[in-house]
């Protein structure tokens, strides 16, 4: 009711809300956000053996570099099959324990939905070190093993929050009306309850997976010679050799983040539109 | 879709086992809280409790390496450092983000997708890209020095700099207090505005006085999360700052990796840690910063 009275207002402020001034401060704050990073790209597109900025020359040779260095790619691979376990993982637990607040009434709620979310709200310099600290003491350091289960310590906020989100937008009589008209457990869980979450676990999944793509703080404590995830070896590249691969590195990133974040939008303007 | 508050359920749901509507609870899915729950306490509550722990017991027992924090001359100017740069980015990225925020409440559905979509992007870009662009702007002939030249300032090389760690963490926080902000002003009635103006406010002093008082809570919050995210924060300063001039996250990385100091670095954590928490109570007070998350893994 209150939307469709507002609507006219919104309409109306829509020219004179906002300023000549303010859009362009809009335009440059929008600028700010995606200008530095996007520099990253013409670089990878440098024929030189610096960080020079801007290229003086271009060549392809950084993307040859990445594709065909050896502990690059090792590195490009140990992070997706982390990252698969992780989004895994923490899709399964974070799915459950989604369904465990929402449908379960217990005491502690709160203190669980909270512990859920601590992860994110401890420092991460902390939540690194005293990682670290134990897996020493517990032979994790530098093993898959470790890697998985600390990331998807970080990744369970994400999972959480996003089921919750979809949980709470779950209409629970879909569920009644079902069992009324005859379907048993199982069917009403196969028919009516996985199509509904199916999106917000598969969010959950892509958010976990992206999450440990990215750590680069805890996975800087974990690593060894041997095992190596692709952030930090361009954490690498910059400190301890320039290396410019990780222009290439960093570019192909953008790119495939950017595609994952925008897909949505593309699929959910199509269903709109046809 | 309302944000998930960490407060209890009334006490009658629990113990009739019943919801609100009414609707009976299953007891049962209570327990598929239990792995992940396990998991959170075996790998990451029992090691921040051990580091705790070691901060008190390592190499002895006592507060020894909380009375060397004070007295080793570094800890205080850093963790000083730390604060003042905290209390810099925070204010920074808040004045920001801002303008920006407020301008998504008054665009078309349209305009607003797209406005998210650019705040989304580096919220999910890459954290190592982003911070190699700004080791690259920020380099001696980079953008940054280049463009200060051409007027005619040279050598401003940000690279090594607090300053330079400052000006790239200010633009890697934007996306978490853009989202906060938006969240809370979106809530706020803009007619409020318009009776302001209509009963004879200019329109600077409408927003001041009506406006602005109204959207301090979402301020307050995006504030916080951005204070305590920059509190703890290793790979800005560690790739575009300099021993010389290192952060707290630093000074623990260093502790630990070189010295292998885990109860000074223990000490440190803790301080950080108890920093966090004082911050987040004051503002549980006033907002709620789950639903910053909340915005920004459900797109909307």
């Amino acid at each position: 009711m209150s939307e469709s009275a507002l609507k006219p207002g919104v309409r109306a402020g829509r020219d004179g809300g906002l300023g000549w001034g303010l859009k362009i401060v809009v335009g440059l704050i929008g600028l700010l956000l995606i200008a530095p990073t996007a520099v990253v790209i013409p670089m990878s597109f440098s024929s030189g053996t610096t960080f020079q900025f801007p290229p003086e020359g271009w060549s392809l040779r950084w993307y040859e570099s990445f594709f065909t260095s050896e502990r690059w790619m090792r590195s490009l691979l140990t992070s997706v099959q982390i990252g698969l376990l992780v989004a895994v993982t923490a899709t399964v637990l974070g799915v459950a324990v989604a369904f465990g607040l929402n449908r379960a009434g217990f005491r502690g709620r709160g203190a669980i939905r909270s512990l859920m979310l601590a992860p994110l709200i401890v420092p991460s310099i902390v939540v690194a070190v005293a990682i670290y600290g134990v897996f020493l003491k517990w032979q994790l350091n530098g093993t898959a093993l470790g890697y998985v289960v600390a990331h998807t310590v970080m990744a369970l906020p994400f999972v959480v929050t996003v089921m919750s989100t979809s949980l709470a937008g779950y209409d629970r009589t879909l569920d009644t009306a079902a069992a009324t008209l005859g379907a048993t457990a199982w069917t009403t869980f196969f028919r009516i309850t996985v199509p509904l979450v199916a999106p917000g676990v598969l969010s959950g999944f892509v958010f976990a997976f992206v999450m440990s793509l990215d750590e680069v703080v805890i996975a800087l404590f974990l690593q060894t010679p041997d095992i190596q995830t692709l952030p930090v070896q361009m954490y690498n590249s910059i400190t301890l050799e320039i290396d410019p691969t990780i222009a290439a590195a960093s570019s192909l990133m953008v790119v495939a983040t950017s595609i994952v974040l925008l897909m949505p939008q593309f699929v959910r303007r199509k269903r709109s539109t046809s | 879709m309302s944000a998930p508050t960490t407060s209890a359920p009334p006490p009658a749901a629990v113990t009739n086992g019943a919801g609100l509507a009414g609707r009976p609870r299953r007891r049962a899915a209570g327990w598929f809280i239990l792995p992940a729950t396990a998991l959170l306490l075996v790998f990451f509550c029992y090691p921040l409790g051990n580091i705790i722990w070691r901060s008190f017991t390592d190499p002895s027992a006592g507060l020894g390496n909380y009375t060397k924090l004070l007295d080793d001359g570094v800890s205080v100017t850093v963790l000083t450092r730390t604060l003042v740069t905290a209390l810099i980015v925070g204010a920074c990225t808040l004045v920001i983000a801002y303008p920006y925020a407020y301008a998504m409440t008054r665009v078309t559905p349209r305009t607003r997708n797209l406005m998210t979509v650019v705040v989304l992007l580096p919220f999910w870009t890459s954290m190592m890209a982003r911070n190699f662009a700004w080791y690259m702007l920020e380099q001696r002939g980079g953008l940054i020095d280049d463009a200060f030249s051409a007027i005619g300032i040279g050598g401003v090389v940000l690279l090594g700099s607090v300053a330079g760690v400052a000006v790239a963490m200010v633009q890697v926080m934007l996306p978490f207090a853009v989202l906060p902000l938006y969240s809370g002003m979106e809530g706020i009635d803009k007619r409020l505005l318009d009776a302001a103006t209509s009963l004879g406010a200019p329109r600077w002093r409408a927003f001041a006085r009506v406006y602005l008082p109204l959207s301090l809570p979402a301020v307050l919050s995006g504030f916080t999360l951005v204070f305590i995210l920059t509190l703890g924060f290793y790979v800005t300063p560690a790739l575009l700052g300099s021993p010389q001039q290192s952060l707290v996250p630093q000074l623990i990385a260093t502790r630990v990796t070189d010295l292998l100091d885990f109860g000074g670095a223990g000490a440190l954590g803790t301080v950080l840690l108890a920093i966090t928490l004082l911050a987040l109570f004051v503002v549980s007070r006033f907002a709620n910063l789950s639903s910053t998350t909340e915005k920004a893994v459900t797109n909307e």
